[in-house]
């Protein structure tokens, strides 16, 4: 069977399957609608957090910047690992405690202020929204190439889906559709994962393959032909990259505190029952997630070196058929510059002749391995779970944010459950077809906006949170300030140094790297933000009066794990 | 101060100091081993792997997995010893 047939059975069986979840869980309540009712089991939930946390990027894009990055491409494995760290260690134990339905709830209540609740609203919603739109235009991606539709027609499709099972189950649909999507994207992508590993080292766990020797007879260690493959081409050695080593920290801190600060994974642990579980369920989100973020570093290594092997100095006349495939789709191109007939890939960008797009490692390194058509198929659906579990779970922080957070705590406190329930049901709408016409039509700088998501939720929510928590005297104003000192030197930052608007426009961006402050990055200046966030906040504590008594009550509760089944029935 | 305050004042204690040796760990694997001192370690070799390039991009993960896995049970424990657990 052709690898489209595949497509089509695996994607429609998949795509049943969540559909058929829906409808059998729907949210008959708010309650139910923004924490899936608080009964989920630990497992269940770091399934679905899992699921929620790995997006197309995680799927589609990561393993291809590493095998273009090497050594660099650290920074995303440890950074959007390590944040679990912090968020079970210092953030979700207490959150759930504390027993709310969102994160502007918290910060609200925590700083007893409408203010502090609105630019918590604020910054929430600019988080998600810029993560949604990177999802759609996943799932774009993976409908053109595979499914051979026209791309607006699989954002559409994408949204249709999203929308179903979003709006008619909320978080409940949401918790159990993410549980299946998990599955089917962990599969997905370890299959060719393994049968690759297998195929080049003879060993067929990847996390072990990458370390082991190629099965050619040579008895050479993999990386060490790959790092002698990029120096012989010009690039750095792979194993140890060209970013500064305080930029690779920087960046490092950047997303994990940012990765424990973003609002649509701080909710998953609203929905259990107990701070126990809340715990419990941080480290099977890990675990789960380790599992992908382990083989991809390995997926990376085996595609580069199958890469360079098949095109290098090879002609172009016998490339193989997925060359061509992509090549329609503009995600490879070939220039013969020197007209010998020979496809040169290396480092330097004038003798060049092969530009690959960094997202395609991972769709097409099956194709590369000459793996059966099955398992190509199965990719496609694996992305498409990725992309669609992420973008329900944002859908969810942005309708609550607007159906809680902003009608029902301000607007219109005395707005009905059923109420409530129908205007968020509302707001998810309104927010999947926004979602989509971003998908449709991607503002150029989705990818840039994305790293400042990052950077923003480092900046804003971490550490108002973790003083919230552990800083019982910390008070409104000092919060309020640190929020918004961090975030708008953030934006400065980045509008500086990413967009260069102060300099004349993106051309002049380039030329501002000399400038960085302490040799930091736009991506990684977000742990700066942080720590003048934490500066500022504690500074002008000094100068303002303590918070309430009862407030100091609240975070006295918030530490002792038991009663929280209480507190959520509010 | 009350009984019940001084011992959620003990709990809190406790907890603490469990977080400040975890976080420690999760900082050397990290930044320590993967980072700043990962020239250093990548002298040595295990097997294909250069230590410092494993940390960064196995290693840590691994420990990241054992340290909440860790801490679920000490807090687990914590909690049974102050009678917080439910």
């Amino acid at each position: 069977m052709s690898v489209q047939i595949w497509t089509y059975i695996l994607v429609g069986i998949t795509f049943s399957i969540y559909i058929g979840i829906a409808i059998w869980s729907r949210a008959g309540s708010t309650k139910e609608f923004y924490v899936a009712g608080g009964g989920v089991s630990p497992l269940a939930n770091g399934m679905a957090t899992a699921a929620d946390w790995m997006s197309a990027a995680s799927f589609i894009s990561m393993a291809g910047i590493i095998a273009f990055a090497g050594y660099d491409g650290s920074v995303y494995l440890m950074g959007w690992t390590g944040g679990y760290v912090l968020l079970a260690l210092l953030l979700a134990p207490y959150l759930r405690k504390f027993g709310k339905f969102t994160v502007p709830d918290f910060i609200g209540d925590r700083y007893y202020s409408k203010t502090a609740r609105l630019v918590a609203v604020l910054c929430a919603l600019l988080v998600s929204f810029t993560y949604v739109a990177g999802q759609m235009q996943g799932v774009g991606l993976v409908f053109s190439r595979f499914l051979e539709v026209d791309m607006n027609t699989g954002v559409i499709i994408g949204m249709v889906i999203v929308l179903f099972y979003a709006v008619l189950g909320g978080m409940k649909g949401i918790t159990y559709t993410q549980v299946a999507q998990y599955c089917v994207l962990i599969f997905a992508f370890m299959v060719p994962a393994i049968f690759i590993s297998f195929q080049m080292t003879g060993n067929p766990i990847p996390q072990l393959g990458m370390g082991s020797t190629l099965n050619d007879g040579s008895g050479v260690f993999l990386l060490d032909k790959l790092d002698g493959l990029s120096t012989e081409l010009g690039f750095e050695e792979y194993t140890s990259g060209s970013k500064s080593m305080i930029d690779v920290f920087a960046i490092t801190l950047a997303l994990m505190v940012g990765t424990a600060g973003l609002p649509h994974v701080i909710v998953r642990f609203f929905t259990v029952k107990r701070v126990k579980d809340a715990r419990k369920s941080a480290g099977w989100a890990l675990l789960l997630i380790a599992i992908l973020y382990t083989t991809a570093p390995a997926v990376s290594v085996f595609a580069r070196t199958n890469m360079i092997d098949t095109v290098n100095n090879q002609p172009y006349a016998n490339m193989p058929e997925w060359f061509s495939k992509w090549e329609i789709t503009g995600l490879i191109s070939f220039d013969d510059k020197n007209g010998d007939g020979l496809i040169q890939y290396v480092a330097d960008a004038d003798t060049n002749e092969l530009q690959v797009n960094r997202d395609i490692m991972v769709l097409a390194n099956p194709e590369i391995a000459n793996l059966p058509n099955w398992v190509i198929a199965l990719v496609a659906a694996g992305g498409l779970a990725a992309a669609l579990s992420t973008a329900a779970g944002l859908l969810l922080v942005i309708s609550s944010s607007v159906s809680h957070d902003l009608i029902k705590k301000v607007f219109k406190p005395d707005i009905s459950e059923k109420g409530e329930l129908w205007a968020a049901r509302g707001a998810a709408t309104v927010a999947v077809i926004i979602a989509g016409y971003f998908g449709i039509n991607p503002p150029g700088f989705v990818a840039a906006v994305v790293a400042l998501a990052f950077g923003l939720a480092a900046a804003s929510f971490f550490p108002a949170i973790v003083l919230g928590i552990f800083y019982k005297k910390m008070n409104k104003e000092g919060a309020i300030a640190g929020m918004v000192v961090g975030i708008s030197l953030m934006l400065f930052y980045m509008l500086k140094f990413k967009f260069g608007i102060f300099d004349g426009g993106k051309l002049a961006v380039a030329g501002l790297k000399e400038d960085w402050w302490f040799g930091i990055s736009p991506e990684g200046f977000g742990s700066v933000a942080m720590v003048v966030n934490f500066i500022v906040s504690i500074t002008i504590m000094k100068f303002t009066p303590a918070p309430p008594e009862e407030v100091q009550k609240i975070v006295e509760d918030i530490r002792i794990p038991s009663g929280a089944g209480a507190t959520s029935d509010h | 101060m009350t009984d019940k305050q001084s011992k959620a004042k003990g709990y809190w204690k406790e907890n603490l100091k469990y977080l400040f040796i975890l976080l420690a760990i999760w900082f050397m694997v990290s930044y320590c081993a993967g980072i700043l001192f990962k020239d250093a370690l990548d002298a040595i070799q295990v097997g294909g792997f250069k230590l410092g390039f494993w940390f960064a991009q196995q290693g840590s993960i691994y420990v990241f997995v054992i340290l909440i896995f860790v801490y679920v049970k000490l807090m687990n424990k914590l909690d049974k010893k102050y009678g917080y657990d439910e």
